[in-house]
């Protein structure tokens, strides 16, 4: 059980990068590609139905986190506090940022939304992978599970890495959905910054393989234990080429599907380094959080997964059927942003 | 006790009160767009169409304030309360989640197809899309008043060996005794809200003499509403409430009618002031007999007095009395004003009445009041407990996270939410000023 909960957290908060990923990569890059009002609108248009529902799959994770691995959810936030607290004022900036735009037909204040909606997105971007960085690389958790995270050791070299990493590969990804969305010279203009952001993510993805391999405390026994997880890797590699086999006209379909690929391969990967351990201790190994002296009763999490995991059944159904309702390129119309 | 865990209480207080006054609007209003939405259809009469297109503009700004203001709320419980969360993690939190994938999807998905889904779905589809938006709303608001319930009441759990406690019934959990009434007025609440904010801002059209027809649909729908809704917030769901609270929660009870000594056939003190250093009401204007009535049904029923518990169990007297007689005088007031409003409309005069229409209009900010005022009553009169009788709210905190720390980001929130009240002002100001029939 304590297994299972390990993976549907996994499955969750990937499937929050896979979806929200692309709107957050749409943040960082509308400020660059599109360039008048009608553009901008265009690409908020793009991840306007659906945005608000991707970030629930952030919300819905941290509630499972609670009842699952509530020690986990305690010892992280209360020590990732003031990091934690940044993320908080970014994503009510930036959704303050998509929302309000459209409101006002003003040069000045549509800017300033604007400004906002890339720097929510960009500093979210990089925030969620230093946070991730930090994860795989283990933070000074003491003997009663705690600890005080300072911004001195949160922004170590190697969790930068990772946040620039995540921040490339996300709008890469951002991209690849914006050239499903876009076209004219709207997409021309997008498809070259793909081209650009495939590359890029290629290079860092690498050198955060590289990275992960001198930070990482459990990578090697965890693969050696376990080789099927090799796939995991492998996926994200497969994801890459096929991104950069998908850079030309129409293959904007397949480009997306690959960058999908990635972000599940490299985040299952990144799980897979840390398992079973939850919070790792650059202190004592024996004070790292993991699935077991983290878990809530196994009471607790044998009915939390039955009545969450029917209600998610439905969720994506629902949400499969609204996300194919506004497939196909945008067009502009009275209702919307 | 300690500062940190005081500046966690106020941040945790001041962020969960100014959230409170969007979601409380997102419930009351997505009923009236989705009772015009289910006109329209059955009509085919486009004014309905036209109201539900309107508010569904003010839902919008209101949805999204509401969202982005409820999120620090989640975190918060790891943040700043994380031995709460250790400690009970496993059967509070089987709601959190929840909340999540049976709410939220379902709230935000179709609020999308909603807004965005004009012309591109059919009729059906996108009726059926307003119910999925109001019916989310309604289900986020049960599983976050189970949560709740929760601390105060709690049940469904045993406790274990170090210290925490372990789930021991799930169903136990998400049907607590204490959720029923507790859930019931507090939807009756935000209904009683969204019929105030469409009633008033009706009567600001009829004042003006701008939109009449649908000011007058606006105003009549929400006195007709309004008369069953006030009624219901009182009888039975509030009553409900208090009977429950003096079954669970006797020392709330007496915080709330300022009872310091425990009475047989105990008197409601309709007015007075609590005086904690005497231990008694300052000129209070009793009615005999009543508070054991309302309590257990029994005019002479024994009702326990502050007197019955030490001291340090008390919470915060005057803070809950007056909190909870702020909402029960408000309360009656909104009864007495529909109801006038009732014989307005049968004499045919609603629309013209323009004395009553003012009283309408500026009414709106108290139905707010009276929501926020019974939620203080409800988790100041839980104190000193954050878990009643289970978990000290001192020993609930972070002791990672220093008072300092916690004054900072309160401070940050304050700021925000200023500008973010000033927004949702100005531009929930344009949408009223530009009209029904306004561009988009």
């Amino acid at each position: 059980m304590n297994t299972v909960w390990f993976w549907v957290l996994g499955a969750m908060l990937t499937a929050y990068a896979v979806l929200d990923g692309y709107d957050l990569g749409a943040g960082v890059l509308h400020l660059m590609v599109a360039r008048d009002d009608p553009e901008r609108r265009i690409v908020l248009n793009a991840i306007g139905p659906v945005w608000n529902g991707n970030e629930v799959w952030l919300i819905a994770g941290g509630g499972m986190m609670v009842v699952s691995f509530p020690k986990l959810y305690a010892a992280a936030f209360s020590g990732f506090y003031l990091a934690l607290m940044l993320v908080l004022w970014l994503l009510i900036l930036r959704g303050v940022s998509i929302e309000f735009r459209s409101k006002i037909d003003n040069p000045l204040w549509r800017s300033l939304w604007d400004t906002g909606f890339f720097a929510g997105s960009l500093l979210l971007a990089l925030l969620l992978g230093v946070a991730l960085g930090n994860v795989i690389r283990g933070v000074p958790v003491g003997a009663d599970g705690y600890f005080q995270g300072t911004f001195a050791m949160m922004l170590n070299p190697y969790a930068l890495l990772i946040g620039l990493t995540s921040l490339l590969v996300l709008a890469w990804h951002g991209s690849a959905y914006l050239r499903v969305k876009t076209e004219g010279e709207l997409l021309r203009r997008v498809t070259a910054v793909s081209n650009a952001l495939t590359w890029a993510s290629l290079v860092f993805v690498i050198l955060a393989t590289l990275g992960t391999f001198a930070a990482s405390s459990t990578l090697a026994s965890n693969y050696r234990h376990h080789p099927a997880a090799f796939a995991f890797p492998l996926l994200g590699a497969v994801g890459l080429a096929g991104g950069i086999l998908s850079r030309g006209p129409d293959h904007e379909k397949r480009a997306y599907r690959f960058s999908t690929l990635t972000i599940i391969g490299l985040l299952l990967a990144a799980a897979m380094t840390i398992y079973p351990n939850l919070l790792i201790s650059t202190v004592n190994p024996d004070y790292s959080l993991n699935i077991f002296n983290a878990a809530s009763s196994p009471a607790a999490q044998r009915d939390a997964l039955i009545a969450n995991l029917a209600g998610m059944l439905a969720v994506v159904v629902y949400s499969s059927y609204i996300h194919r309702t506004f497939q196909g390129k945008v067009r502009l119309g009275e209702h919307g942003y | 006790m300690s500062s940190a865990v005081f500046a966690s209480r106020i941040q945790f207080a001041f962020t969960v009160m100014f959230h409170y006054l969007f979601p409380v609007l997102t419930m009351g209003l997505g009923f009236f767009i989705a009772l015009y939405s289910t006109l329209e259809l059955k009509t085919g009469n486009e004014r309905y169409g036209k109201a539900a297109q309107f508010w569904a503009k003010i839902f919008a700004i209101n949805f999204a304030l509401g969202v982005v203001t409820g999120i620090p709320l989640e975190f918060e419980f790891g943040t700043n309360w994380s031995s709460f969360s250790t400690f009970g993690g496993g059967v509070f939190g089987q709601t959190l989640p929840m909340e999540g994938v049976y709410a939220f999807f379902l709230e935000s998905g179709f609020l999308g197809m909603f807004l965005f889904g004009h012309g591109r779905v059919s009729r059906t589809l996108h009726w059926i899309s307003g119910m999925g938006v109001a019916v989310g709303s309604l289900l986020s608001g049960y599983f976050i008043v189970a949560t709740d319930a929760w601390m105060q009441h709690p049940v469904g759990y045993e406790l274990a060996q170090d210290g925490t406690v372990h789930l021991k019934s799930f169903w136990a959990v998400l049907l607590n005794p204490y959720v029923g009434w507790q859930y019931v007025h507090t939807i009756n609440g935000a209904l009683l809200t969204g019929a105030y904010v469409t009633g008033g801002i009706g009567a600001f059209y009829l004042l003006s003499n701008r939109h009449p027809e649908f000011a007058r649909l606006a105003v009549k729908t929400a006195v007709i509403a309004g008369v069953i809704l006030a009624i219901t917030q009182a009888f039975p769901t509030g009553d409900q409430n208090g009977k429950a609270v003096a079954r669970y929660n006797p020392v709330k009870l007496a915080s709330m009618e300022g009872l310091f000594r425990t009475q047989r056939g105990a008197s409601l003190a309709i007015i007075g002031m609590p005086d904690t250093q005497h231990d008694r009401l300052i000129d209070p204007i009793n009615v005999p007999k009543i508070l054991s009535y309302l309590a257990y049904g029994d005019f002479s029923a024994p009702v326990e007095g502050l007197d019955s518990y030490s001291r340090e169990l008390w919470p915060p007297v005057s803070l809950t009395y007056y909190t909870y007689h702020i909402m029960v005088g408000l309360g009656t007031l909104f009864i007495g004003q529909m109801l006038i409003g009732l014989f307005l409309l049968w004499k045919r005069k609603l629309a013209s009445s323009r004395w009553f229409l003012w009283t309408l209009m500026l009414a709106v900010p108290f139905p707010y009041i009276a929501n926020e005022a019974g939620w203080t009553t409800a988790e100041v009169g839980r104190q000193p407990w954050l878990v009643y009788g289970l978990l000290r709210t001192a020993a609930g905190t972070s002791h990672t996270v220093a008072a300092g720390e916690t004054v900072f980001t309160t401070l940050g929130f304050a700021g925000i939410y200023a500008l973010l009240g000033l927004l949702f002002l100005v531009l929930v100001g344009r949408v009223i000023y530009q009209g029904p029939e306004g561009e988009t």
